[in-house]
């Protein structure tokens, strides 16, 4: 193992070395500009979402370089991964504004961190664009400069929820979620109000920790109350245990699950077995959308990264493209004029669909309603 | 009363994981007097081991799972060799050992990590893991059987082991202590090395129980389980071995309990709480003497 990361480091300082020697009469010209991309690539379910984020955005940047769309300008994308730790997330953007003084940021991958590190961005006045932030509210409580493409769980759960109780004719719904998670203490939040909204009691709420393993006791509980709905709160991993366990305890095939987006992964399916067939949930984007710009970007990202994107990988990409939208319409990499035009995009052909920022700086995308089918999701029709 | 008994049976599976570990955890303490906190990163490896030889090599579940115990064994072994003895053979302050078992610790994580990545991993599923016996309305899974007898077979092993055997005999007797068993002809040395074996094997051991029980192999579950472990064990008396069992069965019985009639969020608070209230009405623990009893 060691050794061949010596050689490949070897390599890659040669090579660096080379490509500075070849393009010095090149980048004397462009002026470069710094994007910083803060994405968890080590550390849990966190990772999950990171690197594909992170794959995505490379891809775009380098797409954008290479196309001549952005005339005399460069992009160049700062990575560190902050492990899931919000306050490793902090240390990176406070190095990012002052230290690589990057135009704008990409990311961060969970909300928890975002609220830990985003008021710094919002006080330099660097625009901030997240693709994997989905806490309710989350834009307007942190400032004017940060931004996001994942439609938040308040834009997508209501309408999930409304669907999933018409259809299924649910009298009874049970909770669970984690308590120590930003995202699934909002998430919990969106759904408990949905719940309520259509007039659905709630007769068991349970909740776990993140990194917990064991959700029977919870599940038995949840059982006891008979529901015929179950909703989690929760991220990709603990989701596919808590379903998993929802079966081997008996939970009929009847009760239906609702997760939140965060449970669209591949790794959920591996995980959760059989328990994830059947679970549905809302989400922006699915791999059989019929978007031509969805299309070729399914192709692309397959072909240099050798397996299929996801959802995060979809809202990575869309991010990634509308700051660089932003930037070429702005001609610089000045953060104030970037910020400008990112509040003024409107139905950009994203991977999403057509979309831009609304009021809230949160996008304006139409959600679909997601079931899983034989080891993947797929659109669920609502009869 | 249904849901008393489901409870109970999830319970008693999460204990017999606790258990285990415990076991393995208070045995070198009882004997060598020793707290090493690696034991939790041991136990992850044992699970990674396991996982592997399943996964990779598709060793059935019962061979990976002693390898896998041979695997986290030898690791506690050669911790001995390399760490531990060299420190203690130099006079080391045992707070020492106790960093160096922290270190140890986070070296084995990291190792995990760089080679095997960090996301959430399962054991394949077997035929017979998802079966499930139905009385009235409570289920036994297959797996909660296996895992609980896989718990009282160990423990019935060691406890012959340690009582009925030449070896057990001379560990206890160094347990007692050392400088007696050096004089009656006791391999002292040895001995020790048999013992972190042992004790390894049982985190191993409850490594892969917890990895098929759970389907969650991470390279940091060792440490939510590392303080499981340590409040089983001192529930049950620091050293005291069938205290350690009983503790690890109390402590994941209290658990599932607290979250079957108080509150899920109060699942740590109360189990741990409950520990605080046992060690002030008792500080010895539930079994310990107040002239600590050993092995």
């Amino acid at each position: 193992m060691l050794p061949i990361k010596k050689h490949l480091l070897a390599l890659g300082v040669l090579g660096l070395a080379i490509s500075t020697v070849l393009t010095i009469p090149a980048a004397a010209a462009a002026e470069v500009v710094k994007i910083g991309l803060v994405q968890t690539t080590t550390g849990g379910s966190a990772a999950l979402y990171g690197i594909e984020q992170k794959n995505a955005i490379q891809l775009v940047v380098d797409e954008a370089n290479a196309s001549g769309k952005l005339g005399d300008l460069k992009l160049e994308l700062i990575h560190y991964d902050d492990g899931a730790d919000r306050n490793q997330t902090v240390n990176i953007f406070q190095r990012l504004i002052a230290q690589d003084k990057v135009s704008a940021i990409l990311g961060p991958t969970l909300a928890t961190s975002a609220y830990a590190a985003d008021p710094l961005a919002q006080k330099a006045g660097i625009p901030v664009v997240a693709s994997s932030n989905t806490a309710a509210g989350l834009t307007t409580r942190l400032g004017d400069y940060i931004f996001r493409v994942s439609p938040p769980e308040d834009n997508v759960t209501p309408n999930v929820l409304k669907t999933v109780i018409g259809r299924y004719g649910v009298k009874r719904a049970a909770q669970i979620y984690g308590i120590d998670d930003q995202l699934t203490k909002s998430a919990y939040g969106v759904q408990k109000k949905a719940l309520e909204d259509n007039g659905i009691p709630i007769v068991a709420t349970e909740t776990f920790q993140r990194g917990d393993v064991d959700f029977a006791a919870q599940l038995t509980k949840i059982k006891a109350q008979n529901p015929d709905l179950i909703v989690i709160g929760a991220l990709a991993e603990e989701a596919a245990g808590i379903v998993r366990q929802a079966r081997q305890l008996g939970i009929s095939q009847k009760v239906v699950f609702v997760g939140t987006q965060s449970a669209i992964s591949t790794k959920f399916f591996e995980l959760g077995g059989a328990g994830a067939e059947g679970v549905i949930v809302g989400t922006a984007w699915f791999a059989e959308l019929d978007n031509p710009v969805s299309k070729a970007f399914i192709a692309n990202y397959a072909s240099r990264y050798k397996h299929p994107p996801d959802i995060y990988s979809a809202y990575g990409h869309d991010a990634a493209s509308l700051l660089v939208e932003a930037i070429r319409r702005a001609r610089s990499g000045d953060s104030k004029r970037i910020r400008a035009e990112l509040v003024g995009i409107r139905n950009y052909p994203g991977v999403l669909g057509p979309i831009g920022f609304d009021a809230n700086r949160d996008p304006t995308v139409q959600p679909k309603i997601l079931v899983g089918r034989n080891g993947r999701f797929v659109p669920f029709e609502a009869k | 009363m249904n849901v008393f008994l489901q409870q109970t049976i999830n319970g008693v599976a999460l204990g017999a994981t606790y258990a285990v570990f415990a076991v393995g955890f208070t045995l070198l303490f009882g004997v060598l007097n020793v707290l090493n906190l690696a034991q939790g990163s041991i136990l992850m490896v044992g699970a990674f081991a396991g996982l592997e030889l399943t996964l990779a090599l598709h060793w059935p579940l019962l061979p990976s799972f002693l390898a896998a115990m041979a695997i986290a064994g030898g690791i506690a072994l050669l911790s001995e060799l390399l760490v531990f003895g060299p420190l203690a053979r130099r006079g080391a302050n045992r707070w020492m050992g106790l960093v160096a078992s922290l270190a140890l610790s986070r070296l084995l994580i990291a190792i995990v990590q760089e080679v095997f990545g960090t996301q959430v991993r399962r054991f394949p599923p077997a035929p017979w893991t998802g079966h499930v016996w139905q009385f009235g309305a409570v289920r036994v899974q297959s797996l909660q059987v296996v895992v609980i007898v896989a718990a009282v077979v160990l423990m019935a092993v060691l406890a012959y082991v340690l009582r009925r055997t030449r070896v057990g005999l001379a560990i206890r007797t160094m347990a007692f202590r050392p400088s007696v068993a050096q004089l009656v002809g006791v391999p002292v040395a040895r001995l020790r090395l048999l013992t972190y074996f042992l004790t390894g094997a049982l985190a191993g051991a409850a490594g892969v129980q917890l990895g098929v029980l759970y389907d969650a192999v991470s390279p940091f579950m060792g440490e939510n389980i590392l303080l499981k472990g340590l409040s089983a064990l001192i529930l049950g008396g620091l050293g005291h071995v069938p205290g350690a069992a009983i503790g690890g069965l109390v402590l994941g019985l209290t658990e599932v309990y607290s979250v079957a009639y108080l509150q899920s969020s109060l699942r740590d608070a109360v189990a741990f709480g409950a520990i605080f209230l046992v060690l002030v009405c008792r500080p010895s623990g539930l079994f310990g003497t107040a002239t600590r009893q050993r092995a």
